[in-house]
């Protein structure tokens, strides 16, 4: 990547900018250099076929049932609120939210964290990661990304200069591996990949697409890493709450020496089952969200005020609530474990092996036992778990990720046989999913 | 790299391999300091007029001129499709991440009409988080390190920085009170052809030009914005034009769009604010609208940023300016009523601050005046040497008479502070109360 970086502007020079009417605009190049490798996107690709072909959708994570009720609620409050809703609030994010997020976490994670210097609201989490990159990735700094990732930590570490520097997790020997805890990090393998330019790691608990939530062992395992090679953490938590089977998600912030050196991402759109209102956060020490604000300050500057209005309502809530059953942080994992169970019998039932997650919103499965003739020539040079989903949303009408999307170029190859499913979904979408594999396992 | 920053590798290189010996030499603080430091991009960014002003100004008791945001309520059926918007399933997830699509195909009947020609919905449009993100996104997109970016002051603070923080070059060039006139009204203040066609080089990337102006209100003339376009033409630039005031124009005025001039539309990027449209700053939309060639390189930055813009909000934007595209050209088009109901209030603030023996500059556009503070004649030789006059005007001002604006050197380098420092803005969009209150603040301004 770093040698087509060099040679793209003598390139472009070969290649003039022609457009409309043939009028040459700009001998030399158009776009910014940050922007080279960073052009494609999975998500624009498949939710544009999913669209186009009407698929059953299981593809993009999004809920297709409703926001709760009492933050739908606190919504409608804020909108028809005093005329100050409507017009900006504070900057690095509305009064009233950061100070819930801060009073909700400091008891999670059991540090006092102060609303005005460790929290920093933004555009979904995807922007709190931006902010994080942006801010303490320089060029030249190395990155590393525990694999499977959620594709947009590796453009991002590019566009900020940076380069990325993969682990994956990998099966564990011996086992058939039937669950993503048997998914592993090899603290060999992942302190090899340590350099003295190596400025961050960032780590997704429950993880996407996998599924994995992290034991409080293996993320001690990462936190002596990064405090003995003084590294920074990004750890994006989006999907926190959703747990299942007995497992727990630990913090790597709460531990030892981890919170000045960890940035911990949040999302109200995986929170809340609201991923259109684009609310998220970030939490860390002030000395690193102070970075961060600088960012912000000069990218988006505010985020809408209603919706943070109506998640500092949400969060309050669910502060009074906390640990019992009212609580929506219990009652959505228990709802998501029952449909997570539905989806993994149904695709057992027509021979597909799923990986069961302990965590989040994915399934992923293994495809390698399907037979079918990918005969789509316009998809010949794509690997075959990207060609595979096409031709599931092209005849079969279901749509899905495929997982490779979530590797690295080295490492993709060896899981190519995988796609991802995302079953928060109404029942009904599941049975329609189910449907379509029956009968495509019946015809076989 | 620089020579600071090799020797800083090569020292926590050192300390790495022989961690026993360095503990002699470096404390374990100075290791965290020198691995916890941020990325060069954010270098002399830190400062921010808002942040430091919105605070001062937050406290209720004070009559607030200052940050642009209106205290007169928007339209009801915009709050109205909101809440109905939000009442769908759907419209609480995820959308299309470059405009979601019924905003996209809004936008492109509306500036379909205001352009006169097909704006292709998917291609040529994006939605980003305010006019603000749609700046960030051109900027990130389109301009390179090494890169001049010629802006006109005064300008909206934030273009600097950001040319900067894409390692690009900002030239300024100033807005000039034309000769031996006083200036009474933004039209008197103008572009030096001469001085602007100096400050173009061969590595001029872009200009940035705002019209109308934030912050002295003006509107640019079609023979004033073809000045422009030649040089850019003749140059080979690329054109950013930050248009979030455009309904926001006073009679006698037209807003031009510089990217209708002939040659313009390839190489020009124009923005526009649901905020300022509707009178929904907090609502946080805004538009990018352009050539595919162009707009293609903002959308890579927004999938690799934010990647969506909220989706109820994209949808009652689509609803209000569906609802004004079928009144457009009748009085009651929000576009048009709203910038009637503001010209009443720019001509009330006008004659409370004549009468209060100053001379403001009356704009063509927008919602803000520039007020020249000397014949105030206020002492503030006890506030010290280190700000702009303006800066210590201002906040004294917050302090002792209880009044926000904001210091108009916030918009200008360095090298044009000494123009504008006895000059402070003045934001009108405010219900008359607010106006009168201001104006009884004014007047007793000798009373202790």
């Amino acid at each position: 990547m770093g040698i087509i970086r060099i040679l793209a502007p003598y390139l472009t020079l070969l290649r003039p900018n022609l457009v409309q009417n043939h009028q040459l605009i700009m001998a030399r190049r158009l776009y910014a250099s940050r922007t080279i490798g960073v052009d494609k996107n999975v998500w624009v690709e498949f939710t544009q076929l999913a669209a186009d072909y009407k698929a059953v959708n299981l593809g993009q994570g999004f809920p297709d049932f409703s926001p709760p009720q009492f933050v739908q609620d606190a919504f409608c409050k804020a909108v028809s609120g005093g005329p100050q809703m409507h017009q900006y609030t504070r900057a690095f994010g509305h009064p009233r939210l950061v100070k819930s997020l801060a009073k909700f976490f400091s008891r999670v994670v059991g540090h006092e964290i102060d609303p005005f210097e460790d929290v920093l609201v933004t555009v979904g989490a995807y922007q709190a990661l931006f902010c994080a990159f942006q801010a303490l990735i320089d060029d030249g700094d190395e990155v590393i990304i525990v694999e499977p990732f959620f594709d947009c930590y590796q453009p991002m570490v590019l566009m900020a200069g940076g380069t990325a520097v993969y682990v994956p997790l990998r099966p564990k020997g011996g086992s058939s591996v039937l669950s993503s805890g048997d998914w592993v990090l090899s603290a060999e393998e992942l302190t090899s990949k340590i350099t003295p330019r190596t400025k961050a790691i960032i780590i997704n608990t429950p993880n996407n697409p996998l599924g994995k939530v992290y034991k409080v062992e293996e993320l001690q395992m990462i936190a002596d890493l990064c405090i003995k090679h003084d590294l920074l953490c990004f750890s994006d938590e989006v999907y926190e709450w959703l747990t299942y089977d007995g497992a727990k998600h630990v913090k790597i912030a709460s531990l030892p020496g981890m919170w000045e050196r960890t940035i911990t991402v949040g999302s109200a759109g995986k929170t809340f089952s609201a991923t259109g209102w684009k609310v998220g956060w970030a939490i860390s020490s002030g000395k690193l969200i102070k970075h961060m604000k600088i960012i912000h300050q000069n990218s988006v500057y505010h985020c809408a005020t209603a919706a943070q209005e109506a998640v500092s309502h949400g969060f309050d809530r669910e502060y009074e609530l906390f640990g019992t059953p009212e609580s929506y942080f219990q009652q959505l994992p228990a709802m998501l474990h029952q449909k997570r169970q539905k989806l993994a019998s149904c695709l057992r039932s027509v021979g597909l092996q799923p990986v069961m997650p302990e965590g989040g919103y994915f399934m992923i499965t293994d495809i390698s036992s399907v037979n079918v003739d990918l005969n789509d020539e316009s998809t010949k040079n794509e690997s075959y778990d990207f060609r595979f989903v096409k031709w599931l949303i092209k005849e079969k009408g279901l749509a899905t990720i495929p997982v490779s999307a979530f590797f690295s170029p080295e490492h993709s190859k060896e899981f190519d046989k995988y796609i991802r499913f995302c079953f928060v979904k109404e029942d009904s979408t599941l049975e329609a999913a189910e449907e379509i594999l029956r009968k495509w396992s019946q015809k076989e | 790299m620089s020579y600071t920053r090799r020797i800083l590798n090569a020292f926590r290189f050192t300390c790495r391999s022989f961690p026993t010996n360095c503990r002699r030499f470096c404390t374990s603080q100075s290791v965290m300091a020198s691995r916890h430091t941020h990325a060069k991009r954010i270098e002399g960014l830190d400062k921010n007029v808002w942040v430091a002003f919105t605070s001062l100004a937050a406290d209720p008791s004070i009559v607030n001129l200052g940050q642009g945001f209106p205290d007169i309520p928007p339209p009801s059926y915009v709050k109205d499709a909101l809440a109905k918007a939000a009442s769908v399933d759907r419209m609480n997830q995820y959308t299309r991440g470059f405009g979601h699509p019924s905003l996209v195909k809004a936008l492109s009947q509306v500036y379909g009409k205001v352009y006169s020609r097909q704006v292709d919905p998917l291609k040529e449009i994006l939605v980003t988080v305010g006019g603000y993100g749609s700046l960030f996104s051109t900027i990130q997109g389109l301009v390179d390190e090494g890169d001049e970016v010629i802006i006109v002051e005064p300008f909206f603070d934030c273009y600097v920085p950001m040319v900067r923080m894409a390692g690009a070059k900002p030239v300024l060039i100033p807005l000039r009170p034309k000769p031996g006139k006083k200036t009474v009204s933004s039209a008197d203040w103008y572009l030096d052809p001469d001085e602007l066609s100096a400050k173009f080089s061969s590595k001029t990337k872009a200009i940035i030009i705002n019209t109308p102006n934030n912050p002295i209100g003006k509107v640019f003339t079609r023979g004033e914005l073809q000045m422009i376009a030649d040089l850019c033409i003749k140059h080979d630039t690329l054109c950013f034009s930050d248009e979030v005031y455009e309904w926001l124009v006073y009679k006698g005025h037209q807003h031009v769009k510089i990217a209708t001039l002939p040659g313009m539309w390839d190489r020009t990027i124009t923005i526009g604010s649901a905020g300022k449209t509707f009178s929904v700053t907090g609502w946080k939309l805004g538009w990018s609208i352009g050539p595919e060639h162009l707009i293609k390189h903002l959308q890579t930055v927004m999938q690799n940023t934010l990647y969506t813009c909220p989706t109820p909000l994209q949808e009652a934007v689509a609803q209000g300016l569906l609802l004004n595209y079928k009144l457009m050209g009748q009085p009651d088009c929000y576009f048009s009523s709203l910038a009637e109901e503001l010209e009443g209030k720019r001509d009330h603030l006008a004659a409370i601050l004549q009468e209060a023996g100053m001379s403001p500059v009356v704009p063509e556009g927008g919602y803000f005046m520039l007020v020249d503070v000397t014949p105030l004649n206020q002492d503030l030789s006890h506030m010290g040497d280190d700000e702009a006059y303006d800066y210590k005007f201002v906040k004294w001002m917050i302090k002792e008479k209880k009044l926000a604006a904001i210091p108009v050197t916030a918009f200008v380098g360095e090298e044009s502070k000494e123009q504008f420092e006895k000059y402070i803005r003045l934001c009108f969009i405010k219900e008359d109360s607010t106006l009168e209150a201001a104006g009884d603040i004014l007047k007793n301004w000798r009373k202790v």
